[in-house]
């Protein structure tokens, strides 16, 4: 068997310093905060901004690599690249929606600060594993900073509430990918992933083991993919925690948790993917019907983003249930990736209508906005359009993107389903337009937002990244592509060969 | 021949949106939309001189790749169907901003400036996309500045009536989606590169079940946009609610995008199942046009009338293209324009009541000929026109409609010359409760005439109604040899239906003949 040999183990420490520097940022706040009044908070936040900052350029330094670092528990390639790039500026427009938001709801700055940078690192490692364990570790690490940040609002029972549930549901869940975990170890004898793909290759389609295996994996990313039926939690937390932390869940936790599920499914348990994409296919049905029926009868508008994060989630799902076709990776990255420009908009403009102590997160406290507040209406409507897919914003690309994979894979259904799934959801996120466009009154005060220049750089990020991913989808979905063949291990095929 | 012809028609609207939100006092934002509106117009009636009448397919061509991964480019062109529309669209725009800039429109004037020019871009560069993902992505962007156009300056129903439009259009649109999508694939398949360029999707052969269902995605979307019995629900509301510029731009050119959706990719890229839906289509149309006519006789509200009115004529123009001749191909194509313009007009006349008695009940009128002569005059032409009275524009598109009707099926040209009768009868009988007897009401006693600018609205649109009554050559020369091309498609399709069926024929006349020879 494997002896282990320290020898033997390949270090490298290049392509891990952006791991080394979220956590080195999240010491030093944890380190200088205490000293540092509730209302001052902002200089942590800037703190925290720089190391994202500079995580993402070390990240920029480490693309291209394709190492498999720690003995294959770490695997550093354009994958993790493009995830770590993704989380990190999920992470900083979480930071720049927080600066404020965070000194008005006197919020303890360090802790929250250096949660937040805690579970970036937990989101990266996610994306960066190279192991079952490792992934593991990096969900825990991600999900228990997260929970702490859901109970952050001390003052509001929602946000006691929503912390205990999206604990419980969160432990109960973590536990089921754990018993996959050690089932998968049971059937492969390896935790690592490229060993798990080599056996799986060889004739284990039938192993008892590995398909429950398999399935307990599933439910626990179903779970943190807030995927149908493993959704429950997803409402209650998305409207109780403190928005920036919704908008870092809908985003970079959807992001990490994906990052994770494809790795492991799309690319290493890819051969024997006929066992569980037929799972994925109702799972896609599942998640994307409930999520847009139910979103359509909400009034609070987290919890209308919440349920469209979990139809959305069945759109990336649907993308996976196509993993027969080669554009299948390439399309639910570059999916991800519009998503997550436009989710974070959309909830950088709910915070601006808050104030402190004060959630105004109704639908109808969009009431009139286009009249007291035309930027921030327009941008919100360009936000609501790019999830509805209205083109040639992003949201409308990745679904093109995502479908067309789909039908390669001969899903003709399914994509008719997704499609009708669209138009239904058309309704809900047109609902918030029409209130701030078409109706009168009710016209809440808005802190300026020039006073805000970290809110307005968050949203002016959303709205750039949702029309520009939209118009010029090339470069990232050449990113998007070659990122996933990094991780599939095939060369990175021109991308045009790869449609073939 | 290249040029940048098009790609100026399409974006200076959208260049234009954007110099009017710069703007601030409600003089200069109508000015500087107007002054933007007439560009395209200039650009398009300079094409109209230039285009070559003799060349059937695309002219002004212009071609970048836009996203090589999909096979995806800038591609445009105009041919002789989509000439008439930008035009029509061009026009329209301008007119309706100069007519909204007269008092129909009074809160957030940059708002809708904004919503027109933005809304122009969608409308010409879905008539001039040849590129399927291009054209998708107009069809799709000019729905949203009209649905916020009925929402925010709608009257009534207005949010009823903002989310029947986005729902049933939107439904529509995704179904086609995914057929385009399909049909991509199942290009890549047969031509082993993914392209979505329509000449070289017009090229791959598909089964016969793949047509149907492709067809059917298509149809659909198209159907409801045009809008045919039994989907056309969506269009007496939206076209009540909107304001009188945003009613005018749906009626006139919005649902045209739906006939020229079935001329420019539903029939010509599944010729032989668009044969086949024929006797569907014809009837759908005909019932269109009696339905429409009948539910537009027994309105109260003027707008009402006119909004069924339209499903009335857009039946004929789906019974004059499933014809699939050239008389009612030509008339279907004629008649698209007649109906913008005559139809615009309409809506704008109703609009201009609308400002000054602020409601639409035609009970609330009568015997208005003699405080407004000119009005009534105007109003006058402009329902001859849409009832088809010869040497108006009205005639000759019905016309040739019927007489292509006729040529392929008897009955439903009986049935919807009904049609023609009906429409006399619901506008001449509006217009008399309106206009004519005696004045039952004070306050109508008070009203203004037409105003200058309101004037100078209509001449342009009356003028057009003569021209192309008394002299529609210069029109159908233009469009003939594009859509001899589509029935060159249809007509080899009929030849291969026609080639398999005596195939069959024979393979089934084979036994009987071999029995009598034994």
């Amino acid at each position: 068997m494997n002896q282990f040999t320290l020898a033997a183990v390949n270090f490298a420490w290049l392509p891990i310093l952006p791991l080394i520097a979220v956590t080195l940022g999240a010491m030093v706040i944890m380190l200088v905060g205490p000293g540092i009044d509730d209302e001052d908070s902002a200089g942590l936040g800037l703190i925290a901004l720089m190391t994202v900052l500079a995580a993402f350029v070390l990240t920029l330094f480490t693309l291209g690599e394709n190492t498999l670092s720690f003995g294959g528990a770490l695997a550093l390639d354009d994958y993790s690249g493009f995830f770590e790039l993704v989380i990190l500026v999920a992470t900083a427009v979480t930071i720049g929606m927080s600066l404020d938001y965070v000194a008005d709801e006197r919020i303890a700055g360090a802790e929250y600060y250096s949660l937040i940078l805690f579970a970036a690192l937990g989101m990266m490692l996610m994306a960066t594993a190279g192991d079952l364990i490792i992934i593991f570790l990096g969900l825990e690490t991600m999900s228990i900073a997260v929970y702490a940040l859901v109970g952050f609002l001390r003052r509001d029972p929602r946000s006691s509430e929503a912390a205990l549930k999206y604990f419980l549901l969160g432990a109960f869940s973590t536990g089921f990918l754990l018993y996959g975990i050690a089932l998968v170890y049971g059937a492969t004898g390896t935790i690592r992933l490229d060993p798990v793909r080599a056996a799986v290759a060889t004739d284990m389609a039938s192993n008892p083991l590995l398909l429950m295996g398999l399935g307990m994996m599933l439910i626990g990313f179903g779970f943190k993919v807030a995927a149908v039926p493993f959704h429950m939690w997803t409402p209650d937390a998305y409207e109780g925690a403190p928005t920036p932390v919704t908008a870092f869940m809908a985003v970079g936790v959807k992001v990490a948790a994906f990052a994770g599920f494809l790795r492991i499914f799309l690319v290493h348990l890819g051969p024997v993917s006929a066992q569980w994409s037929a799972v994925l296919w109702v799972l896609a049905v599942l998640t994307m019907s409930v999520g847009n029926l139910i979103a359509l009868v909400q009034s609070n508008i987290k919890r209308m983003l919440a349920y469209s994060a979990i139809a959305h989630a069945g759109y990336i799902i649907l993308g996976m249930a196509a993993a027969s076709s080669h554009q299948a990776g390439g399309a639910i990255l570059y999916y991800l990736l519009g998503y997550s420009f436009t989710t974070l908009g959309a909830f950088a403009v709910v915070i601006a209508l808050e104030r402190a102590g004060e959630a105004r997160d109704r639908i109808s406290d969009f009431r009139g906005l286009a009249r007291t507040h035309p930027g921030l209406a327009a941008a919100m409507a360009i936000f609501m359009l790019s999830l509805a897919g209205v083109p040639p914003l992003a949201g409308f690309v990745g679904k093109f993107y995502l479908f067309s994979a789909a039908l390669n894979a001969g899903l003709v259904w399914l994509v008719i389903i997704a499609a009708l799934n669209s138009a239904i959801s058309v309704y809900y996120y047109t609902r918030v337009i029409v209130e701030m466009y078409a109706r009168e009154g009710n016209e809440i005060d808005v802190k300026r937002i020039g006073a805000r220049p970290a809110l307005l750089l968050s949203i002016v990020a959303g709205v750039a990244g949702t029309v520009l991913i939209g118009i010029f989808p090339q470069p990232y979905m050449g990113a998007s592509a070659s990122a996933f063949a990094a991780a599939a291990g095939r060369p990175a095929l021109k991308t045009t060969a790869m449609l073939r | 021949m290249g040029g940048f012809w098009l790609t100026a028609l399409t974006f200076v609207p959208l260049l234009g949106a954007f110099g009017v939100l710069m703007q601030s006092d409600e003089e200069s934002i109508w000015r500087s939309a107007f002054v933007f509106s007439l560009i395209p117009l200039a650009i398009s009636l300079y094409l109209f001189a230039v285009f070559d009448p003799h060349q059937a397919s695309y002219q002004f061509v212009e071609r970048y790749s836009w996203i090589p991964q999909f096979g995806i480019s800038y591609h445009m062109g105009m041919d002789g169907i989509s000439l008439f529309l930008v035009i029509l669209t061009t026009l329209l725009i301008s007119l309706s901003l100069l007519y909204s800039g007269g008092g129909d429109i009074e809160t957030r004037p940059r708002e809708f400036c904004f919503m027109m020019l933005v809304l122009e871009t969608g409308l010409i560069g879905a008539l001039l996309a040849i590129d399927l993902f291009l054209f998708y992505v107009f069809w799709e962007v000019m729905l949203v500045p009209m649905y916020l156009m009925i929402g925010i300056w709608g009257h009534g129903r207005k949010i009823y009536a903002t989310f029947k439009f986005v729902l049933f259009t939107m439904l529509g649109s995704l179904l086609m989606l995914v057929a385009i999508l399909y049909l991509v694939g199942a290009a890549r398949a047969q031509l082993g590169h993914l392209t979505f360029d329509l000449p070289d999707l017009y090229r791959v052969p598909l089964s016969q079940a793949e047509a149907r269902w492709l067809f059917a995605g298509f149809a659909i979307a198209f159907a409801i946009k045009v809008p045919m019995w039994p989907v056309h629900t969506w269009l007496p509301d939206a076209h009540t609610e909107a304001p009188t510029a945003g009613s005018v731009m749906l009626a006139a050119v919005m649902l045209k995008m739906g006939a020229y959706g079935f001329l420019r990719f539903a029939i010509p890229l599944f010729p032989e199942v668009a044969i086949e839906a024929t006797p569907i289509f014809m009837a759908l149309a005909v019932i269109g046009i009696i339905y429409g006519a009948l539910v537009a006789m027994v309105q109260p509200d003027l707008k009402r009338i006119v909004a069924y009115s339209s499903v009335s004529h857009l039946g004929f123009v789906m019974l004059g293209i499933f014809a699939l001749n050239p008389q009612g191909l030509d008339g279907a194509v004629y008649q698209m324009l007649n109906h913008g313009v005559s139809t615009g007009a309409l809506f704008l006349l109703v609009g201009m009541i609308y400002v000054r008695r602020h409601t639409r009940d035609v009970s609330e009128f009568g015997g208005l000929w003699k405080t407004v002569p000119m009005f009534a005059v105007v109003f006058m032409v402009v329902m001859l026109s849409s009832i088809g009275l010869p040497g108006l524009n009205g005639f000759v598109g019905e016309f040739l409609i019927l007489l292509g009707t006729f040529l392929k099926s008897q009955r439903a040209a009986e049935v919807a010359v009904l049609g023609v009768v009906l429409g006399a009868l619901y506008m001449m009988w509006a217009y008399e409760r309106v206009m004519w007897g005696p004045i039952t009401k004070a306050v109508n006693q008070t009203i203004k005439d037409l105003s200058k600018r309101e004037i100078a609205v209509m001449v342009p649109l009356i003028a057009l109604m003569l021209l192309m009554g008394l002299y529609p050559r210069p029109l159908l020369s233009r469009m003939e040899p594009s859509l001899n091309l589509l029935l060159d498609r249809v007509g080899a399709a009929q030849a291969r239906l026609d080639a398999e069926h005596t195939r069959t024929i024979a393979a089934l006349a084979a036994p009987v003949r071999n029995l009598a020879d034994k």
